[in-house]
């Protein structure tokens, strides 16, 4: 099984959010960035657990520039065998979409693994589009997934619930919680990540769809209006006259 | 010219997603038709033109009938060449997600995912949606000819825009799918999280799944959904679809009241863009009432029983 694992790198969790350049800049001074959560615990982890119970390989891709290839490592280090990073700025979802579905195209991947989203710009985006560049099903928000040989059996969850489903490779699946346990590299993984084929190929040419012209903060909150916890019920009277909202 | 709305349905039944994504068609029309498309079977579709569509496509293909993405896109995608549609607008809930990017990468379209206002047009095309995980919001221009935009849900008033709505039978080539659905489970609370108005919300400081009849009790009495933080599900005192956060779902209610939870940075991600947040921890010192609009330093099991009486004797639950 050739399975392709797209990793997009994110500012962490907790990284303070800020602007430069009139709001149209992310500041990234002082921010420590890590692989999206879900391309890294649950994409990359499953990719792996169906190579080591079948056999194949897992390549990892990134659309970006040079300096998310310490990101891009650490996905070696967890343990793709290879990488792949298209030199390119990720701004926009379907050109990025159209780079990756090049690229699995060119390379007949069996399985083509997404994150349900990345955590910095909230898209779920990327995976339906190369799932529909490349002409193949698309199972989105995936929670469980079972191979046997080609054929899959898939947990996704759908607005109000859940399905099961079955499907035959190739196909598109975007990942959520669920998918597999996070694993942290170990030494071997590190030393062995360095020496791992990272390759640099140049983007095709695309059109950017969209364009961010600038960002915003949200409005800071006002103080927190405390209620005596005696008096608890006087809360519900400020929801309803104060705030209307019950 | 009109605008297609993709009004999601499930077993039936119309989203609440569905009939915000028609409100937000029709308050950015300006004079263009509102075309809703509803796929596979689903009741009660006049009324959608209570919320502004003029005209109601529905596309009863029996390959419908269970959700595939591809399928609906191809069904959008007839829809808008039929009607004239340069822009279409979806609900960003599971099924907006699944879909709205195929369809962007069929039609060339740009998509901005999970917008929270009304386009502005004074200059190109310009849609606000939330980003770093509700931690600040991006103005994004759609340079392309087709325009799509997903709605996050709560976040558009939902304005009635009385039409009385046609209903046409609308068939497509939609092609074939490779997936076949084997096994439903539908949620049985009657509300889904992500489309409750109002949410009440428990942690770690509940000590434990038997202490839960409180938080439902609340829950009923104001007629809230219930959700809870990360641990309680991991340690399956809730179900997994309550978790809300940013591995969880992502909820934006007019009321959250959050009930002996810290307030990780994690957690807020997930209910931070909520209107109004409630707070009641026994530690003054919680993170949670940084981000609060109104707190109650207290032990929960006092102040939520209290809560209950108070909300029964007010006859909140009726949805108001
Ligand atoms: C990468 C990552 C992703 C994560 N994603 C999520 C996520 O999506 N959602 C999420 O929720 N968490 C998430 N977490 C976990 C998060 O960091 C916190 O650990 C978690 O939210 C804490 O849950 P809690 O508030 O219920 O428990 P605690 O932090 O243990 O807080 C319990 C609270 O209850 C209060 N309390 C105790 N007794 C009482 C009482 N009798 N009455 C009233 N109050 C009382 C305490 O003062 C305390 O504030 C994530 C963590 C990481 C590292
Ligand atoms: N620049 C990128 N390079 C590689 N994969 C990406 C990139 N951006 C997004 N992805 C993948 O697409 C998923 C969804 O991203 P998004 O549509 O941006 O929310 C992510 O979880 C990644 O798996």
């Amino acid at each position: 099984m050739k399975i392709l694992v797209c990793i997009s790198k994110a500012p962490d969790t907790t990284a303070k959010i800020a602007f430069t350049d009139n709001n149209t800049q992310f500041d990234t001074n002082g921010v420590q960035f890590i692989i999206n959560p879900y391309d890294e615990w649950y994409a990359l982890v499953k990719g792996l657990e169906i190579k080591e119970a079948q056999g194949g390989s897992v390549t990892v891709i990134n659309v970006g520039k040079a300096d998310n290839d310490p990101t891009i490592r650490k996905a070696l280090a967890i343990g793709a065998d290879d990488a792949v990073r298209i030199d390119a700025e990720p701004t926009d979802a379907l050109y990025t979409a159209k780079q990756i579905a090049k690229y699995a195209k060119e390379n007949n991947f069996d399985l083509v693994l997404c994150g349900k989203e990345t955590i910095d710009y909230n898209g779920s985006q990327v995976g339906g589009m190369i799932a529909a560049i490349l002409d193949q099903p698309f199972i989105s928000n995936a929670s469980k997934m079972e191979m046997d040989g080609n054929k899959a059996t898939v947990q996704r969850d759908i607005q109000g619930g859940k399905e099961v489903i079955e499907v035959e490779t190739p196909f598109v699946l975007s990942a959520a919680k669920g998918m597999a346990e996070a694993r942290i590299p170990n030494m071997r993984g590190i030393m062995a990540a360095r020496t791992k084929p990272l390759n640099v190929i140049e983007p095709a040419e695309a059109e950017n769809a969209t364009e961010i012209v600038s960002y915003e903060l949200p409005p800071a909150k006002g103080d927190c209006k405390y209620i005596d916890a005696d008096n608890a019920a006087e809360l519900l009277e400020l929801l309803r006259n104060e705030a209307k909202v019950i | 010219m009109s605008i297609l709305v993709y009004a999601d349905s499930a077993n039936n039944k119309l989203h609440k997603s569905a009939f915000e994504a028609v409100s937000y068609a029709s308050q950015m029309a300006d004079g263009d038709q509102v075309v809703a498309l509803v796929a596979g079977e689903a009741e009660g579709l006049e009324s959608l033109g209570k919320y502004g569509a003029d005209k109601v496509l529905h596309c009863k293909d029996a390959a419908l009938a269970d959700f595939q993405p591809t399928l609906i896109a191809a069904a959008l995608k007839a829809a808008a060449e039929k009607e004239g549609a340069k822009t279409i607008i979806f609900p960003h809930d599971l099924s907006g997600k699944s879909v709205a990017p195929i369809l962007a990468a069929k039609m060339d379209a740009g998509l901005v995912s999970g917008a929270v206002a009304l386009p502005d047009t004074t200059d190109g095309f310009v849609v606000k949606k939330a980003v770093f995980s509700g931690k600040a919001f991006a103005h994004t221009k759609i340079n392309s000819e087709y325009r799509i935009i997903s709605v996050m849900p709560n976040s558009i008033e939902k304005k009635e825009n009385e039409k009385s709505a046609t209903i046409e039978e609308f068939s497509a080539d939609l092609g074939s799918s490779r997936l076949q659905v084997k096994e439903q489970k539908m949620e049985e609370a009657d509300l889904p999280l992500t489309e409750a108005e109002k949410v009440v919300s428990a942690g770690r400081g509940l000590k434990g799944p038997e202490n839960w009849g409180m938080i439902e009790d609340l829950a009923k009495a104001l007629g809230a959904a219930t959700a809870c933080s990360r641990p309680v599900a991991d340690m399956d005192w809730r179900p997994h679809h309550e978790h809300v956060g940013q591995t969880g779902v992502a909820i934006r209610p007019n009321l959250y009241i959050a009930i002996g939870i810290s307030g990780a940075i994690q957690h807020l991600a997930g209910v931070n863009q909520s209107k109004v947040i409630v707070v009641i921890n026994n530690d003054p010192e919680a993170p949670f009432f940084k981000s609060a609009d109104y707190g109650i330093v207290g032990d929960a099991f006092d102040v939520v029983p209290k809560l209950v009486e108070a909300a029964k004797s007010m006859n909140l639950d009726s949805n108001a």
